[in-house]
């Protein structure tokens, strides 16, 4: 196994009594890439996010970051040794001002920033996400795609070594889609490691590396974009469950 | 985010006025009013340590009454030989043990559940003290004999209150309010930024259980005879959600909008309805919580909003927001 995998997850296995929403699924992401992990609806896609982030916790298998053994930790040990998300259903704190949504991101995980530091990072993450100076506006009014934004900002203020996207770009129009794609794009840049679960294929093709097909809970396809999505299997999850 | 604000010196200015008005109480009646006040002093402690705990948090605790009677058995055993002030602060400490013990097997508990084992611990704590009295003082009641007046209670309680509400300010703009702040909005949020939620909550509970210790080590020697009944009388428990819930939990000072009204309306219900003063008090809870259901504290904003509406809505949203 190669030393420059961030994250390895090995057979890892989730049921849910009798379901198995993930069936002994095997991948690694290495240093810097971002990766698509996709499949049909009801793949077990979220439900792997949530094992990598501690929101559930596996039935066997293991799944390491940079090595260390993470799964069976509490979601805030995982966090803190700098895995961040955004959720699929966007949850932002409506009650917190805007730029205290992303100094939550900041105190208390990978990064312990706190007090003028933490506010002047936050500014400048808010700056970034494109909802510069709107720092103390209410967050219960914003739009869809700026919680969306708050939310990325929000998961970027820890500084993270792995970033979860759980359908980042889902629910966004044309344009905002084409503004959410450059705001990922841009995070790849920087060397970002990225794991982003999406549906929308335009952003998978031209944002990631490599792509992990699910499907019914199980790995049916692992490499380049391009490789994977003209696998007959894939082509048979996809064109099963979603042909329109 | 860390010095004071114009704001916070001018509040901070009020109470010092405020507490200054309160403390010389005292000295202009040592009678009916002085004992009033204590009432509405240890309401208000009680009150405010119980909201830092249960306001962000939305856990509604019923464990007061343990704490309080601890607290008040603390100075009802070690009076005889300890002198008061450490009684304080072993108070503190027993109280604050029993809720960190609690906290940690009950926190993972939700809404209901945590409510009646709460209930249920301040009662089975007062079957133990009352069986270990039985059992090896060979009598049900303490006697506290003590040379404190009812004016240094009151001083002590003003004390403690200044105390406890200096520590909810302090929490509230360190880490651990904000994370409790972020606990309040999405537990899962909370969990997922790194904030280790089961502890958090845990340290809220005990500084909340070792103040309402306090209170209870204090007020001992008013009662003089301490017994289990009266140490550890649930009433105190409802009395407190009532209150707190009556003024607001939203803010620090918020419960003090519940504590200071209905103490004086339920000390002249039960002056001049001694026959009836349960029923009465049931009567005019039903009636508070129909007519406020969110509180003074939800009343005054309602007026604020109303008072805001000429302006534009995104300022009403914004200090709400703070």
């Amino acid at each position: 196994m190669s030393s420059a995998n961030l994250l390895s997850v090995e057979a890892a296995r989730k049921a849910f009594g009798g379901l198995v929403a993930v069936n002994d699924v095997d991948f690694t992401v290495k240093q810097s890439e971002l990766i698509g992990l996709i499949g049909p609806n009801g793949s077990g896609k979220t439900t792997m996010m949530n094992l990598i982030s501690g929101a559930l916790q596996l039935t066997s298998g293991a799944i390491r970051l940079d090595g260390e053994v993470i799964s069976g930790m509490p979601a805030h040990q995982i966090a803190r040794r700098g895995v961040a998300r955004t959720f699929q259903l966007v949850r932002i704190l409506p009650s917190l001002s805007a730029v205290e949504n992303v100094i939550a991101g900041a105190v208390f995980g990978h990064v312990r920033a706190w007090g003028d530091d933490a506010y002047r990072e936050a500014e400048i993450l808010l700056d970034r996400v494109g909802l510069g100076g709107r720092g103390n506006a209410p967050t219960g009014s914003m739009t869809y795609i700026d919680q969306k934004r708050l939310e990325l900002a929000r998961a970027l203020a820890s500084n993270p070594r792995l970033l979860l996207l759980d359908e980042w770009l889902a629910g966004l129009n044309p344009s905002e889609l084409r503004i959410g794609i450059e705001l990922i794009r841009d995070l790849r840049e920087d060397g970002r490691t990225i794991i982003m679960v999406e549906h929308v294929m335009d952003a998978i093709r031209s944002l990631c590396d490599r792509c992990v097909v699910m499907s019914s809970g199980v790995k049916i396809a692992d490499g380049s974009v391009h490789d994977v999505l003209s696998q007959p299997e894939v082509v048979t999850a996809y064109l099963g469950a979603e042909d329109a | 985010m860390i010095r004071m604000n114009n704001k916070e010196q001018r509040v901070a200015a009020i109470a010092l006025l405020l507490f200054g008005a309160a403390a010389s109480i005292p000295l202009l009646d040592e009678g009916y009013y002085l004992s009033l006040s204590v009432n509405i002093a240890m309401y208000a402690v009680l009150c405010t340590a119980w909201t830092l705990f249960s306001g962000p948090t939305h856990y509604i605790s019923l464990a007061t009454a343990a704490f309080f009677g601890i607290g008040t058995y603390s100075v009802g055993l070690g009076i005889d030989t300890l002198p008061f002030p450490l009684l304080l602060l072993i108070a503190a400490l027993a109280s604050g043990i029993l809720a960190g013990l609690v906290g940690i097997a009950t926190l993972r508990l939700s809404g209901v559940y945590f409510v009646i084992f709460t209930l249920g611990l301040a009662e089975l704590v007062r079957q133990v003290v009352t069986w270990l009295q039985v059992k090896f003082l060979g009598a049900v009641g303490l006697y506290v004999f003590t040379d404190l007046a009812e004016k240094h209670i009151f001083w002590m309680l003003l004390a403690l209150a200044a105390v406890v509400f200096i520590t909810g300010w302090l929490v509230n703009r360190s880490r651990l309010g904000f994370a409790m702040r972020i606990i309040g909005n999405d537990e899962t949020v909370a969990r997922h930024v790194g904030i280790d939620v089961a502890r958090a909550k845990v340290i809220l509970f005990v500084i909340s259980g070792a103040f309402i210790g306090i209170t209870g080590a204090i007020l001992a020697p008013r009662f003089a005879y301490v017994e289990p009944p009266s140490a550890f009388n649930p009433v105190i428990s409802f009395q407190v959600v009532i209150m707190a819930l009556l003024g607001g939990t939203g803010r620090l000072w918020a419960p003090l909008l519940g504590v200071i009204p209905f103490t004086i309306l339920f000390d002249r219900i039960s002056a001049s309805f001694p026959n009836h003063t349960s029923l009465l008090i049931g009567v005019t809870f039903m009636a508070i919580v129909y007519f406020l259901p969110r509180g003074v504290m939800g009343l005054f904003e309602d007026i604020r909003a109303r008072k805001d509406k000429t302006r534009p809505v995104a300022a009403g949203v914004a200090e709400a927001a703070e």
